[in-house]
């Protein structure tokens, strides 16, 4: 994925842009990380299970060179969930993989966000970490990749 | 809007298997009346044994008439994947429905037929129309409060085009009855 889909868009160009936002970081951590992040917080809501969580397939469609005619790449293994807050808030979540506890936390994390009066608790709590967490990983995968690297340019130079 | 407050049947899997025991069961035995299981809650505008039907019976590939408010058409969208239509529904859950404008499907494909979901006031055995037909010994009695004015005519008529027609789920509470368009209903 490129760096610049996991970046906040301009709210005004994209009312749903920080919604977007979280939801990837939460569809990118672990069911744990997020447990563990919400345990941080003094109160954790009690939730109803509105559909799932449930496994399925999806069709992955791409396109060659990202403006071909689009094809279908692939099928992948999707969990989703949905869950109402007592106040009738409603979060989603689609995850990759098989695992339904990292779908449900996804989905009460993204509830408990659209109040606009917790969000900032929470963000700070969850998605800050969690998004933390996720640059490191990426950075320190991009540096040992970086390790590796071989300067075409310099070798035609060194001959 | 596909976004419902409510939620559907609390176990998906063996609820809808119940469920879906239930409708055959009462369509295999026209008239008798059979229970389903009911969600734990409701979207304003369904009846219990109607919501359970619906997701029970209703998916991707059956296309829903429904008149019951924007309520139960989110959460019939949200649970059941169906796609809303007025012309052409495979599954029919609308008051102003009848008999008579509904698809009964064709003479080569008959399966085609759509079913009508009735909500009615009350169901109980033992009195009331009298039913005859596949699925029934001799004949079985069924009282139906509720049902729309001229349903007894429309449904003689109905039956009149097999192999082609409708057949009726009726629902009250969280009890249903089923008509095949096989059985000949007498009233009195």
């Amino acid at each position: 994925m490129p760096p610049s889909s996991q970046q906040t868009p301009h709210p005004a160009a994209d009312p749903d842009g920080a919604r977007r936002c979280w939801m990837g970081v939460l569809a990118r951590a672990s069911a744990d990380e997020i447990a563990g992040c919400l345990a941080t917080l003094p109160t954790q809501p009690a939730h109803l299970r509105l559909r799932g969580p449930e496994t399925g397939l999806v069709m992955v469609r791409g396109r060659a060179g990202a403006d071909g005619a689009p094809f279908n790449l692939g099928e992948m293994t999707v969990t989703r969930c949905s869950v109402r807050l007592p106040d009738g808030r409603v979060g989603h979540a689609y995850v990759a993989g098989r695992d339904g506890r990292q779908a449900e936390l996804a989905a009460l994390t993204d509830a408990m966000l659209l109040d606009e009066a917790a969000r900032a608790e929470v963000e700070q709590a969850v998605i800050a970490p969690l998004a933390a967490a996720q640059a490191a990983r990426r950075e320190a995968e991009a540096r040992r990749a970086a390790a590796t690297r071989v300067q075409f340019f310099t070798m035609t130079q060194m001959r | 809007m596909t976004e419902t407050r409510f939620p559907g049947f609390a176990d998906p899997v063996l609820d809808a298997q119940a469920s879906f025991r239930a409708v055959l069961e009462a369509m295999s035995r026209p008239g008798r009346v059979q229970q389903v299981v009911v969600p734990p809650e409701l979207p304003p505008g369904l009846s219990p044994a109607a919501a359970a039907v619906l997701l029970t019976l209703v998916d991707a590939a059956t296309p829903l008439r429904l008149a019951a408010g924007p309520e139960a058409a989110a959460w019939a969208r949200f649970h059941c994947g169906c796609p809303l239509v007025r012309d052409g529904a495979a599954v029919v859950l609308d008051p102003t429905a009848t008999l008579p404008d509904l698809d009964p499907g064709t003479d080569e494909e008959p399966e085609r037929g759509a079913t009508l979901i009735l909500a009615v006031a009350s169901l109980e055995e033992g009195a009331g129309w009298r039913l005859t037909g596949p699925g029934i010994r001799d004949t079985h009695r069924l009282r139906v409060r509720g049902a729309p004015a001229g349903f007894v005519a429309d449904w003689a008529r109905n039956r009149a085009r097999f192999p082609r027609g409708v057949d009726a789920i009726l629902c009250a509470g969280s009890r249903i009855a089923a008509l095949p368009r096989t059985v000949l209903i007498e009233e009195g």
